[in-house]
């Protein structure tokens, strides 16, 4: 008989074994396949959200520079811009007006920003898809901003940000220039912080070093600190990751402990019964190996493909009430799917072959022992 | 022989590989075909000075994680300690972590 018929004949039996305890192995292969759906949800989120943040946020400003005041971020004052340009290297500087609205009626907080180029008409603002929705406010609409001095200003929604941009605009709210220093009471010759484009990318530290010594009061921030930030945040050590890791992780060790530990007298039986009638013990442990194999990609192969379409059909779906926490302004989107084959592969390898594994430690310990004792028990 | 539970077991794996084939080129498909929408995004990024993306809207610190300092998230009020759900799912920044 060759190894392949000798191998199918086991497998035969293998799955045959598996049906008569179908409650208990079903039951087994779901919480084996949720625990693979979650890490690798995690895995598919985090990637893909990484690769976007790298992206998108390549056109960022190349150096923030904000000012510090007891140790908090203040207003920055026009004066620093002549300063900042004289820096060799630095070839503009802009002042970037900025803030943040919490509107009482709805419990959510914008962003506010001045417009950009090109610009928009006064009294008029441009809005974020989250900002819409929880406003319920179309093109066209007035929407009320309360002031500084608290009296109400109407703005009319010039447009809405596209769906396709929630990401980075579902809270924004883009006004003139004036209209959000009226709003917020920022006085001419002030600035929320300053953009630096700097001619040589290289000379960024340089630059920003320059910017610590003539400027003690301020801060720099570079753009690769900005990249960088996004990479930090869904590093696997961050909260958010450790949260779901470890869980999932643990549940994993005990789920592969108890297999690796106990063997049910039922098995152990049926492995007595199989040494007695002729089966060797390297063919014992091949079944139960096999049975592993099957459960454990059975489990590989469902979680990892349920926690694609989680994170790239129905947008992250379960982990939408993590990431929401206190918001009441959520942005939609729908990352762009990444497969990095490098981390599948340590999926599989962190799941598959433990489970495998163990499976067989108990089951060497068992198909060692003389069956007619086993079969005694 | 046909009708083995063997067999089955072999097509459940070559359906599962032919899934696995399937979600790579998906993932393949949508990659070259996300340029528009990454470069939407990229613009409005460039043309308004934007630093972050926009995950999590209760704290400002979570909001705009990049611009954030070690003291945000406990500037409430002098005795606050940091209660926002999402600060606690996010690191600080590394540009102010100690090297």
């Amino acid at each position: 008989m060759s190894l392949l018929e000798r191998h199918r004949n086991i497998i035969d039996f293998a799955l045959s074994s598996l049906g008569r305890r179908w409650k208990k192995n079903l039951a087994l292969t779901l919480v084996y396949a949720f625990i693979v759906f979650t890490l690798a949800s995690v895995i598919f989120f985090t990637e893909a959200l990484k690769r976007e943040a790298r992206a998108v946020l390549r056109g960022s400003p190349e150096i923030v520079v904000q000012r510090l005041a007891a140790g908090r971020h203040d207003l920055i004052p026009a004066g620093y811009i002549d300063t900042l340009k004289k820096i060799t290297g630095v070839s503009q500087v802009k002042g970037r007006l900025w803030g943040y609205y919490y509107e009482p009626s709805t419990g959510a907080n914008y962003t506010v920003v001045a417009s950009g180029d090109p610009l928009l008409a006064p009294g008029t603002i441009a809005v974020g898809h989250g900002v819409s929705r929880t406003l319920n406010a179309a093109e066209g609409d007035l929407i009320p901003l309360k002031g500084t001095d608290g009296a109400y200003v109407s703005f009319e929604v010039a447009r809405v940000f596209s769906h396709a941009s929630e990401l980075v605009s579902a809270d924004l709210i883009e006004m003139p220039a004036a209209d959000l220093r009226a709003l917020f009471g920022i006085p001419e010759g002030y600035y929320t912080d300053l953009t630096l484009k700097v001619r040589n990318e290289k000379e960024m530290v340089v630059v920003a070093d320059k910017i610590r010594l003539l400027l003690p009061d301020s801060r720099p921030i570079l753009r690769d600190e900005i990249l960088r930030t996004y990479d930090a945040i869904f590093d696997w050590r961050s909260g958010l990751l450790l949260v779901i890791f470890a869980g999932a992780v643990a549940a994993f060790i005990i789920f592969a402990w108890d297999k690796a530990t106990s063997l049910s007298m039922e098995e152990r039986r049926e492995m007595g019964v199989l040494k007695a009638v002729g089966w060797e013990t390297s063919e014992v442990i091949a079944m139960k190996s096999w049975e592993g194999v099957i459960i454990s990609l059975t489990a590989f192969f469902g979680g990892t493909l349920l926690a694609y379409v989680h994170v790239f059909f129905s947008s992250s779906l379960l982990f939408e009430p993590v990431l929401k926490g206190w918001s009441v302004l959520y942005p939609r989107f729908q990352l762009v799917p990444h497969i990095d084959p490098y981390q599948v592969l340590a999926l599989f390898f962190l799941t598959v072959v433990p489970y495998t594994v163990a499976t067989v430690i108990p089951s060497w310990n068992a198909a060692t022992v003389d069956p007619d004792s086993i079969m005694r028990l | 022989m046909p009708g083995r539970k063997s067999d089955l077991f072999f097509i459940v794996v070559a359906l599962g590989a032919a899934a696995f084939g399937l979600m790579i080129a998906h993932a393949q498909h949508r990659n070259e075909n996300a340029g528009h929408g990454l470069k939407e995004k990229a613009m409005l990024v460039e043309r308004l000075g934007l630093t972050d993306l926009c995950l999590f809207t209760d704290a400002r610190y979570a909001r705009h994680p990049s611009m954030a300092d070690l003291h945000t998230a406990f500037q409430d009020s002098p005795m606050s300690v940091e209660h926002f759900p999402s600060g606690t799912l996010i690191l600080p920044p590394p540009h102010l972590r100690p090297r």
